[in-house]
């Protein structure tokens, strides 16, 4: 699964990962303000983003290829957009939402594959994100992976029970079956929630998530959100030249 | 005669749907006793004991430690009992080990040092010090239970209520439970159709049945009468 994969390269060593989550998320934030207000056709710049995020993944020992792999979930839906630009007739805008979507992909993906899950949800929480969102995140991120564990033992079930007829004559009762599949599932994961309300509120739970997590920014966290800006605000400004 | 922990009277619960779980149970726990609570699947077991701690609240007299269950003691009570889920990916829900059991501590206001302190000393002593800094879906069924005991003991309860404790556990993680509770000095009570598990650890059954308890005695006697083992003659 995606996120077993993200949680591994999470867990390395290196300069990036060294990094406190916040500045990491604040340099990401002004990478993504720099990509999302490049003017159309500045294809340098994008390609000097570009060529800075590799090198920020070889930095910090992450696999290239898979890397750059995962970064490209995003095209299929900017690819969509980036149709109807090209049959509008403005082929510029098209190739620029193509490009942007992806980088903006990879600097996502880099930031999530060097930050654990916990120092990235502090490192929201003390940049004032809202509580609810982080939470929300969080249990998404916890649950996924039963929840989808769940959904393939039903799907297994359902093969051992009705092994697989293929035809367009099927296709009815298949869908039938997939959505009675995914009204248990709902049930399930509503009952789960319940479920860890109540271990919640056995521990003494009032609303409030507790953390023992004090971290300090260090002079190389403050270096490296120095040199993060500069060069995004450098890349940005020799577009607009 | 001793206080008793938990003393419950006349309890009774109805669902929203109208099922009558429990009707009329009474109940007594001592210091240092192990009670197993028998009975078939949907007897009221696990409803009687979410009313221990607050999380369901029925018509009836239920008082842990000499206090009623009610909002302004669930503070201390649920200091007091420590609640052990059937299912411990519902108990685990921290993004990490260590943060999960240090939960309970944190929110009884220890300050952050001495509930990470708590919480590795607790890790230390069910068998799972190692798994501390890992995500609890990387841990097996065994450490995911281990780690479950641990973030409840780690609130320093006097009452350990463990809910069907051997469920997904294969006989070596079994027999591991038992000698890791066997050591613990709490009083407890284990929710189990497991004859030999309850067997093992308490001092008394007590059997429940259509939301009553019909039956009371030693482990052997009540599963005896009850004719509750699951050999076949």
């Amino acid at each position: 699964m995606h996120h077993v994969v993200l949680d591994r390269w999470s867990r390395g060593r290196s300069l990036l990962h060294a990094r406190d989550a916040r500045v990491k998320i604040v340099a990401l934030l002004a990478l993504l303000i720099a990509l999302a207000t490049a003017p159309a056709g500045a294809h340098l710049a994008l390609a000097g983003y570009l060529a800075l995020l590799i090198g920020a993944v070889l930095l910090a020992g992450l696999p290239l290829l898979p890397v750059l792999w995962r970064a490209a979930f995003v095209l299929p839906f900017s690819a969509t957009f980036a149709v109807v630009s090209w049959l509008s007739g403005d082929a510029p805008r098209a190739a620029s939402l193509v490009e942007k979507s992806y980088v903006s992909a990879l600097s996502v993906l880099l930031v999530i594959a060097t930050t654990s899950l916990p120092q990235l949800m502090r490192g929201l929480e003390a940049l004032r994100v809202p509580r609810l969102l982080v939470l929300v995140i969080q249990f998404v991120y916890r649950y996924l992976f039963v929840i989808s564990e769940e959904a393939q033992h039903m799907a297994l079930a359902s093969r051992c029970r009705a092994p697989v007829r293929a035809g367009a004559r099927n296709w009815k009762a298949r869908f039938r079956a997939a959505a009675g599949a995914l009204a248990v599932l709902f049930a399930r994961s509503y009952r789960r929630a319940e479920g860890i309300e109540s271990a919640m509120a056995a521990r003494g739970f009032s609303g409030h998530f507790p953390s023992f997590a004090e971290s300090r920014l260090r002079t190389g966290d403050f270096v490296f959100l120095a040199a993060a800006l500069s060069v995004t605000l450098a890349v940005r400004l020799g577009a607009a030249l | 005669m001793t206080e008793p922990l938990i003393e419950v009277r006349g309890l009774r619960y109805r669902y929203d749907d109208g099922t009558l779980a429990l009707d009329g149970v009474d109940f007594r726990l001592d210091p240092g006793e192990t009670v197993a609570l028998l009975g078939p699947n949907g007897s009221g077991k696990t409803t009687f004991v979410l009313h221990l701690n607050g999380l369901l609240a029925g018509v009836g007299d239920v008082r842990v430690c000499g206090l009623p269950v009610r909002r302004e003691n669930f503070g201390v009570i649920r200091q007091r009992i420590g609640l052990v889920f059937q299912e411990s990916d519902e108990q685990l829900f921290m993004p990490t080990v260590l943060e999960d059991v240090a939960f309970g501590p944190l929110n009884a206001g220890l300050d952050p040092a001495e509930a990470r302190g708590r919480a590795v000393e607790m890790l230390q002593l069910v068998g799972v010090r190692h798994a501390a800094d890992k995500a609890p879906y990387h841990l097996s069924a065994g450490e995911k239970r281990r780690v479950a005991l641990a973030g409840v003991l780690a609130m320093r309860p006097q009452i350990l209520v463990l809910d069907e404790p051997t469920t997904f556990l294969d006989p070596p993680g079994q027999r591991d439970l038992v000698k890791l509770l066997h050591d613990l000095p709490q009083a407890k009570i284990l929710v189990t159709h497991d004859v030999h598990f309850a067997q093992s650890l308490a001092s008394r059954a007590v059997f429940f049945e259509k939301g009553k308890v019909v039956d009371e005695g030693t482990v052997a006697d009540v599963a005896a009468r009850r004719h509750w083992n699951a050999a076949v003659d």
